[in-house]
């Protein structure tokens, strides 16, 4: 079943769907299927498996060093498809990859598209990625059932997001502030705002992240975007509180 | 031939090489960039200032030395040195500093972010904004604060926050990074000055055009002082600024033109930050832009290593990597002990101390300067001084009196804080 068409099932049944987030191999891939069976137990509706690399330069601190020690503890690509394969196999949520495009161009972009869909994945989000540089994938991701995540921007100008709108599918992926991942992001009138601007673009399900954290931080968003991306504020909990905390967080958080 | 002339739908593209790789919420930030760069370029008063400017504050046109001893003693080629240490702080880094300085003006922005490896760059740009009135920060690999403290000390005293970047390998790439990080965020009121001709279009062009100067200015001095163009031009290679610089007064010439690349502790030793001269980079996309870099299969960064701390980099200039596909310029490499011997000799011979970085070009210099004949002429590029490299050069040469001046330096600090 295609991303859109999952998002689209989901919702008839919740106002607002969460995507959650791992760094593969941090702080272990055993303690990543952990807190993925608690995501999947609390109801998450899709899951990034980020990628590490050595240059997570749209990043903030706590991703920065999840990338670097998963790395020095020799996480390989192909681990990574693995565990994807393992994870959209066992779980009932949907897998996308999140990484940089360096990962998908040293494979090929025929490769890390076959290999994309043969792991259980929807799609891939390549911050880095900018739509110039990405006919092909597009075209050959479009062949292979799979979805490219397009991000918006509050510094989108409205005629790059009618550009952006023209070529995304499956699901948009809203920046809710400037910056890096991790920080906190006031949530209020200004990213309604924003995804009011977004939606004028695309037909597309909308999900909106960067500093979501909390239950009223998605309150705010219930109505007016389609998925909550929450990154961070669990990898956090996780290091802060392990599984206990980690179940309580996800517990409040789509109370 | 003007490498800057970009066919239609290949804007930023030099060969394959280059490009935009950003996130999405920069895309506004660097299209404003391109948008004031190509006012500046098609301005000739820009350039006038600029020009100017350099005069007036960083003692250009810097001169061209004839290395007569030098080239006696190495009995081929008569050696010349274009002089791009003499400029005010010490290197080439002043000239994209001071372009970009009033590129910043013109954008109206308050604020200017740095990265720095050797710390040159940084100190220049702490310089540049002291005099301009902007507001600071400059980010730098912890390992690099570690070898290169003069430099820190001179960035801090003239009002730049330096901040030690501590993730990766702490050095170059990582203040990259962290660049990025903050650009991110705070693009509104700052501009990203970033130091050599690499990352993300329009900088491998802009910085490119503000060194530029150092070629213009050789080309029209070794006709005047040697009579002829040179055989050859050597320039070191990190990200490639100076070398972009020099070589540009010679493209259209009938000159050989020589990159020298940090060899560290050798070929095969994955010990160094050779990515053209050596067998070990492949192309690969990162800090914005599509370049070879020293990487694994899986497009993960390498560890690199040179005693200079400028040329230790993980990317090349995508210019040079075109222009080395397609045989326009030839990259040799040279290693951390040639470097140390190099320095030696130039330092006894001629009473010049290139910084370790520009010592790379001359490494290569000396090597091919025998084979040459008397009526030949080469041209290296001094592009930074070496004073700075104080510390590294005193570890190398083992410098007993030099330790026991430390030694006391630090017995007599102590000796305050108790």
């Amino acid at each position: 079943m295609g991303l859109q068409r999952f998002i689209a099932e989901r919702k008839q049944s919740k106002d607002i769907l969460v995507m959650a987030h791992v760094v593969c191999g941090y702080p272990s891939f055993e303690e990543n299927l952990q807190e993925l069976e608690i995501m999947a137990e609390a109801g998450v509706d899709l899951v990034e498996l980020q990628f590490p690399f050595s240059e997570p330069s749209a990043d903030g601190p706590l991703f920065v060093r999840a990338n670097e020690q998963s790395l020095k503890s020799g996480t390989t690509v192909d681990q990574c498809f693995e565990f994807m394969k393992l994870v959209s196999a066992r779980f009932p949520f949907k897998v996308l990859m999140m990484g940089y495009y360096n990962t998908a161009f040293k494979m090929g972009e025929e490769a890390f598209v076959k290999r994309v869909k043969e792991s259980g994945g929807v799609g891939y989000i390549l911050p880095d990625l900018p739509i110039e540089e990405s006919a092909k994938l597009h075209r050959l991701s479009e062949e292979a059932g799979i979805e490219p995540i397009i991000l918006m921007t509050p510094t989108t100008s409205d005629t790059r997001l009618a550009k952006l709108g023209a070529v995304s599918r499956g699901l948009v992926y809203v920046v809710a502030r400037k910056g890096v991942t991790g920080s906190k992001t006031q949530m209020g009138d200004d990213v309604l705002a924003l995804i009011e601007r977004c939606r004028q673009h695309t037909d597309v399900p909308l999900g909106v992240g960067f500093g979501i954290s909390s239950k009223a931080d998605i309150d705010v968003l219930r109505g007016h975007a389609d998925v909550a991306i929450v990154g961070t504020a669990a990898l956090k909990t996780w290091q802060e509180g392990g599984a206990p905390g980690l179940r309580q967080f996800f517990a409040e958080l789509m109370a | 031939m003007d490498i800057f002339d970009f066919s239609e739908g290949r804007e930023g593209y030099y060969g394959e090489y280059g490009g935009v790789f950003l996130p999405e919420i920069l895309q506004a930030t660097i299209e404003e960039l391109l948008v004031c760069f190509r006012e500046c370029k098609a301005d000739p008063k820009f350039w006038q200032d600029y020009v100017a400017l350099l005069q007036n504050y960083s003692g250009r046109p810097t001169p061209i030395t004839h290395l007569e001893n030098l080239s006696r003693k190495l009995g081929g080629a008569q050696i010349y040195v274009k002089r791009d240490d003499l400029n005010h702080t010490g290197s080439h880094k002043i000239n994209n500093v001071m372009g970009q300085g009033l590129l910043c003006q013109r954008l109206g922005k308050s604020k200017v972010i740095a990265e720095t490896g050797a710390g040159q760059h940084g100190f220049a740009t702490a310089t540049m904004a002291a005099k301009f009135g902007f507001e600071c920060k400059i980010y730098m690999g912890a390992v690099d604060v570690a070898r290169q403290r003069p430099n820190v000390f001179w960035m801090e005293n003239l009002g730049a926050e330096v901040i030690a970047v501590e993730d990766g390998q702490k050095t170059l790439k990582d203040a990259v990074n962290e660049c990025m990080r903050d650009w991110v965020t705070n693009m509104a009121d700052t501009h990203y000055i970033l130091g050599t001709a690499c990352g993300p279009h329009p900088f491998p062009e802009m910085v490119s055009w503000f060194q530029s100067i150092i070629g213009l200015e050789a080309r029209e001095q070794m006709l005047k002082q040697a009579g002829r163009l040179p055989d050859r031009v050597y320039a070191c290679v990190g990200g490639g600024s100076n070398a972009m610089g020099i070589f540009q007064g010679f493209m259209d010439d009938d000159v050989e033109l020589i990159g020298s690349e940090g060899g560290g502790h050798g070929v095969g030793s994955y010990m160094h930050s050779s990515r053209l001269a050596y067998d070990d980079a492949t192309v690969g996309v990162a800090q914005g832009y599509k370049t070879y870099f020293l990487q694994n299969d899986e497009g993960n960064m390498n560890e690199t290593h040179s005693v200079a701390a400028g040329l230790d980099y993980i990317g090349v200039n995508p210019i040079f990597a075109h222009l080395h596909d397609q045989g326009k310029v030839r990259f040799e490499a040279a290693t951390d002990v040639e470097v140390k011997e190099a320095l030696k000799l130039t330092m006894r011979t001629e009473g010049l101390i290139p910084a370790l970085e520009s010592t790379h070009a001359f490494v290569t210099a000396i090597k091919e300067a025998p084979t040459m004949g008397k009526d030949q002429i080469i041209l290296i590029n001094q592009s930074g001084r070496g004073d700075k490299d104080i510390f590294t050069i005193a570890d190398a040469l083992d410098d007993a009196k030099w330790k026991s001046f430390i030694g006391g330096k630090a017995d007599q600090y102590r000796a305050e804080n108790n």
